[in-house]
């Protein structure tokens, strides 16, 4: 691809990604593009390979085959560089309950190498901007579950990542929290420079905040473009559970994600 | 959130070098630290095994009279072993809560960041080696109360807390490379406790190496602990000596701690598969 016929550097491209586990293709072939600022959404249900994919890219696991360039740089080849762009949000709410959330994020300033004074700047900015400024100094495991999911988006844009990658970013929580968390990543594409790549099983999610979907399916991509393409594509009052059914042949909601949401309460509750 | 000069520039910084791998080992020891100070009551329930060992253990042996220790008394020989233990005895149940982690995410969160794997462990292994010195204290003060004589002259208690460092930082990161080689919690204990007492048995922390049969003596001769205690009772106790030599400990905990460190920092990103 010559830079004089398209001079847009994909922030994350596949090339037949593929991860085995053992005989079993939980990513299987895969090619993605995913353009500069994007808000792109993996869609689809449990099994998909969404969360493979996601840690293929994020190089926590090694592909079986095919290849990867996230922020122009190869996950297997350049690991370290790719990860000094990215930032990452696990499924799990990860945050430390034992600490508080400034100290979280004083630990991902100092593992990211940004320097003292920049990272004590810049922790109130992001925790104000995740709306979390007052409770800085309070321990984490007093946090409820949107909260934590916050800080964790703060903690992953604190060293400002190329891209930001939410595996299940609202997976257990209230409609509430779930949409506080959805104004803050809208605030975030109106400011523009971070592409952010989520997976997600809920369609109103994938409808509500991408710019473009890939639709999973057993590993494979089932269909990728802008969700009202997709969903014209079906048919005039269709859905994105219609464009799931008509391209897989099943529903969003098969393979129940119910231990996946119990798996995250269970981490809620934990943390008090 | 970001201005649109600094949208241009990531905040992460490129370079590498020592400072930056002690800056990110820092990291660590100091969350590890903050969790410490937050829930002390591990260090002090650790105590109350060595106090059994001391005054029940030690007691009742010292009054057989059956273990050749020199000059020494026999709880004024048990003393550096007892503490050897307790370093052993906690340091090696370490790798649980990095299992833990994994399940929580937050070993995902730290893999994903640039920081060097090698720098991630040795952050713990520090950590582990500063919660050492909590339980040395511990062990000091009862020893104390025992009336044992203890050495306080400053290069036998720098000695002391070099070792005690090296100890737990050398059995915590055996820990943690089990814990990276089992996975779950539930193994992980029972190859914990599998590995607990032959350690401490075929030691020189409860008899000296010299009463041992010869197939004890070379597995004794094998195993960190031996040296470890032989450097502890060298430098703890008025009149302790130290059957290998202090450089000769040094050395071998050195080497020892070098390559778990190289090791389990190579297979510590396989715990979250």
């Amino acid at each position: 691809m010559s830079p004089s016929i398209d001079p847009i550097i994909p922030a994350v491209k596949t090339l037949k990604l593929t991860r085995y586990y053992g005989s079993l293709a939980a990513v299987d072939q895969l090619d993605l593009t995913i353009l500069p600022g994007q808000i792109f959404g993996l869609l689809g249900p449990n099994g998909a390979g969404k969360s493979t994919t996601i840690k293929m890219l994020t190089t926590l696991l090694a592909p079986s085959s095919g290849s990867a360039m996230v922020a122009g740089f190869d996950v297997a080849a350049d690991p370290v560089n790719v990860r000094r762009r990215i930032g990452y949000v696990p499924q799990l709410l990860s945050a430390d309950g034992a600490l508080t959330a400034r100290e979280n994020m004083t630990l991902s300033g100092r593992l990211y190498g940004m320097p003292h004074r920049e990272h004590k700047n810049r922790i109130p900015e992001a925790l104000r901007f995740m709306g979390l400024g007052a409770h800085a100094d309070q321990l984490v495991r007093t946090f409820s579950g949107g909260m934590i999911r916050r800080l964790e988006i703060a903690q992953a844009l604190l060293h400002r990542p190329a891209v930001l990658f939410l595996d299940e970013p609202t997976i257990g929580l209230d409609p509430m929290a779930r949409r506080a968390v959805w104004e803050r990543l809208k605030d975030l594409r109106r400011e523009g420079g971070v592409t952010v790549l989520m997976s997600t099983h809920d369609m109103e999610e994938a409808d509500e905040l991408c710019d473009a979907l890939a639709l999973l399916h057993e590993g494979r991509m089932a269909v990728s473009g802008k969700p009202a393409d997709l969903k014209a594509a079906v048919g005039p009052e269709a859905t994105l559970e219609d464009v799931f059914a008509h391209f897989c042949g099943g529903t969003l909601r098969e393979g129940s994600d119910f231990g996946n949401v119990q798996q995250t309460r269970k981490t809620v509750q934990r943390r008090g | 959130m970001f201005s649109r000069r600094e949208r241009r520039f990531s905040a992460v910084d490129k370079s590498t070098g020592p400072a930056v791998f002690l800056r990110q080992s820092f990291a660590i020891v100091d969350v590890e630290l903050r969790k410490v100070g937050r829930d002390p009551t591990e260090i002090f329930s650790r105590a109350i095994q060595p106090i059994l060992w001391l005054v029940i253990f030690g007691q009742v042996f010292e009054r057989i009279h059956g273990i050749p220790t020199g000059p020494l008394s026999y709880t004024a020989f048990l003393a550096p072993g007892i503490l050897a233990q307790s370093i052993l005895f906690s340091a090696i149940f370490f790798g649980i809560a990095v299992i833990w982690e994994r399940d929580l995410g937050i070993v995902h969160k730290l893999l994903v960041s640039p920081a060097s794997r090698t720098a991630l462990v040795f952050g713990k292994a520090v950590a582990a080696g500063v919660r050492g010195i909590g339980q040395a204290v511990l062990i000091y003060a009862l020893v104390f109360i025992m009336r044992i004589e203890l050495r306080f002259e400053v290069g036998a208690l720098a000695g002391v807390l070099a070792a005690v460092m090296a100890g737990s930082a050398i059995f915590a990161t055996f820990s943690l490379f089990v814990a990276c080689v089992v996975k779950t919690r539930e193994r992980f204990l029972g190859v914990g406790q599998l590995l607990t007492m032959p350690l401490f048995f075929a030691s020189n922390a409860i008899y000296p190496l010299a009463i041992m049969p010869v197939w004890l003596r070379v597995v004794s001769r094998l195993n960190p602990l031996t040296y470890l205690v032989d450097v502890l009772r060298g430098l703890m106790i008025q009149g302790g000596q130290s059957v290998h030599g202090i450089g000769t400990d040094f050395g071998v905990l050195g080497l020892v701690f070098v390559v778990l460190l190289a090791t389990t920092a190579k297979i510590y990103p396989s715990i979250i598969q």
